[in-house]
């Protein structure tokens, strides 16, 4: 028998969409609603990875302080959602500013993009190693600025964080109280799930409609042969600068997420280690493949979690008590799993066909 | 006689202690094929890299159809019409051959990021025809049969070829090729050859560095020689072949002598 595969494909749509929209009520009634929770972190990792594979896996620049922007759009929201302002600087701010979450969300991916362009400018001529050292430098700078900016003036809370963040309001409901819809309790993380699904969905419409355009292909030819690329009648500079301004939108915008959904903000939420396992996200997965991307942010994002969950029952069932902290474990395998990933799957565990075929031509050649 | 398409003058270009270019001045005229010869190291392609942007000249100016041409800045270049192709071959490597020429459109086209997140209407009728283009152009240089093979993987000399397509595709008023024939067998060479002749017969200016001598004196309409960073002789080659300055060069001085 055989089926049309323009039907098949829309099959396919209808079943996935299926999955999306039901997942957190089975995820919830079969593993427990902090399992729903892990999964809104993985929608924000997804978001982050993709961002990144646009400077990174599009464009073959190395950036190891990708979370920077990540920060600047969790800062400006818990800035404009919290008292912090207000009690900072009653002279100026008379209350809270309380902006809405249409209007922060898009001016927090505007500012993170201003800065991905900022920290651009200076790089453009840095390649390879070189640039993945300014960019690194960058990160540490903003995490640093995020640290030391409570005097003189209160702006940050210094190492304290901004707590009392107001979660995003949908059509005046706060997304972190639960909501009853045709007579069923929807919980708060349900709903963030919900918010945070629709917003990935949007980020990954937009990846696969600039990978496929003259930007993508510009930004492609950057990576192979920048000097041809030139010759083309490429402006390198502003694709450049392109990719890093919109790479950074993407991490603005699910650092507003981040904060509205956690309600807490500090600056040891965005060290090195981040940048390093989004990167690591975007490269496990497979650069410059969409699909691959989001596969590796999916299973990095739950494999810590997993290993939290079943490591310390094995441990006692199998030593009758628990030898290693599931912690320190976690790292021990994350590290396996990238020297294993990297051995075997150099272009990642899910490459993109041309990649694949690249690597493939460069061991011909070896 | 008209003003030539492209007219350099007084071009100089040092590299620390290496004066690479010195004061060279050439005209190339529309619609001829100007060779561009000389020994190892002469300056052949530093005189390419300043014309196409890539090196900045210490001195002079180059004008490019009366206008003086932005030198230092490769895209703004291959915007007012000169496209090149590499010494060594500089492809796509991961992207299919039509992508590689679809790429060299990129000047020509308009879509930003809007209209490539939207798809409008304009961006989906500008990607239609970038693509169509693309696959005339490989049709014009005879590798359509190969649009979606990846560049690394084609032959030598269809990657040549695939450069050729790819420069043309910025719509070059003069299209400047660095030692195509460099590495190719006796019947890619003639392939090439038959090639240009059809680019000169659609009336495109050809700017032709080759070490090739018998294909550039076969070719060519008029030829300069550079030595040591001087331009010693240019005129149509049966003259600069018999020019005892470029035997000299070619062969040594007592070559003369004798």
């Amino acid at each position: 028998m055989s089926v049309d595969p323009k039907l098949k494909a829309r099959l396919g749509v209808v079943l996935i969409g299926v999955a999306l929209a039901v997942l957190p009520f089975v995820v919830g009634a079969s593993f427990g609603n902090s399992w729903v929770r892990i999964i809104d972190f993985a929608l924000l990792y997804i978001m982050l990875a993709l961002g990144l594979n646009i400077v990174v896996g599009f464009a073959g620049l190395l950036d190891l302080g990708y979370i920077a922007f990540y920060a600047v759009g969790a800062y400006l929201y818990a800035l404009l959602s919290s008292p912090h302002l207000a009690i900072a600087f009653p002279q100026v701010f008379a209350a809270a500013p309380g902006w809405p979450v249409w209007a922060v969300l898009p001016l927090g991916a505007l500012v993170a993009g201003l800065f991905g362009v900022l920290l651009g400018a200076p790089t453009l001529k840095l390649r390879g190693d070189y640039l993945a050292i300014v960019t690194l430098g960058f990160g540490e700078i903003i995490r640093i600025f995020l640290n030391n900016l409570n005097a003189p003036a209160n702006i940050t809370n210094g190492p304290q964080g901004i707590n009392n963040i107001a979660a995003a309001q949908i059509g005046g409901h706060a997304l972190n109280r639960p909501l009853e819809l045709f007579g069923v309790m929807v919980p708060g993380v349900h709903l963030q799930y919900y918010f945070f699904l629709a917003l990935t969905l949007l980020v990954i419409f937009v990846c696969l409609r600039l990978q496929d355009s003259r930007l993508g292909r510009a930004w492609v030819a950057i990576r192979e042969d920048e000097v041809a690329a030139r010759a083309c009648g490429i402006n390198t500079r502003n694709v450049k600068l392109l990719a890093f301004g919109l790479g950074a939108t993407f991490g603005g915008v699910a650092g507003g997420l981040f904060a509205g959904f956690q309600g807490f903000v500090s600056p040891e939420s965005f060290g090195l280690l981040e940048s390093i396992m989004v990167l690591c996200m975007v490269v496990l997965g497979g650069m410059g493949n969409i699909a691959g991307v989001i596969l590796g942010a999916v299973l990095l994002a739950l494999l810590p979690e997993a290993l939290r969950w079943g490591a310390v029952p094995l441990q006692q069932t199998l030593f009758g008590k628990v030898l290693i902290d599931p912690e320190s474990l976690r790292l021990l395998l994350f590290g396996i799993a990238l020297v294993v990933v990297m051995r075997w799957r150099p272009a990642g565990l899910w490459p993109s066909a041309l990649r694949k075929r690249e690597l493939a031509a460069h061991g011909e050649a070896a | 006689m008209s003003t030539p398409l492209l007219e350099a003058s007084g071009i100089s270009k040092r590299f620390g202690g290496v004066q690479a270019l010195r004061d060279v001045s050439l005209a190339i005229r529309a619609g001829e094929v100007y060779g561009l010869i000389g020994p190892n190291g002469a300056g052949k392609t530093s005189f390419f890299n300043v014309l196409t942007g890539l090196y900045s000249a210490d001195q002079g100016e180059v004008r490019f159809n009366g206008q003086p041409l932005p030198l230092g800045v490769p895209h703004r270049i291959a915007g007012v019409g000169i496209a090149r192709t590499f010494q060594n071959i500089r492809l796509f490597g991961a992207m299919s051959a039509l992508e590689n020429v679809m790429v060299g459109r990129h000047i020509r086209l308009r879509t930003g990021v809007l209209g490539a997140i939207l798809r409008t209407p304009a961006a989906r009728r500008e990607e239609a025809d970038t693509e169509a283009r693309a696959h005339a152009l490989l049709r014009y240089v005879g590798i359509d049969r190969l649009a979606n093979q990846q560049a690394t993987h084609l032959s030598y000399g269809d990657q040549r070829r695939l450069e050729i397509a790819r420069a043309l595709a910025t719509e070059p008023k003069l299209l400047a090729l660095d030692e195509p024939a460099a590495g190719m067998n006796a019947t890619e060479t003639a392939g090439l050859r038959a090639l240009i002749e059809k680019l000169r017969g659609d009336g495109l200016t050809v700017l032709l560095i080759e070490h090739d001598v018998k294909l550039v004196m076969g070719l060519c309409d008029r030829v300069a020689v550079l030595d040591y960073g001087e331009k010693i002789a240019e005129d149509v080659p049966d003259v600069v072949r018999r020019d005892p300055r470029v035997i000299a060069a070619y062969l040594g001085t007592e070559a003369v002598d004798a």
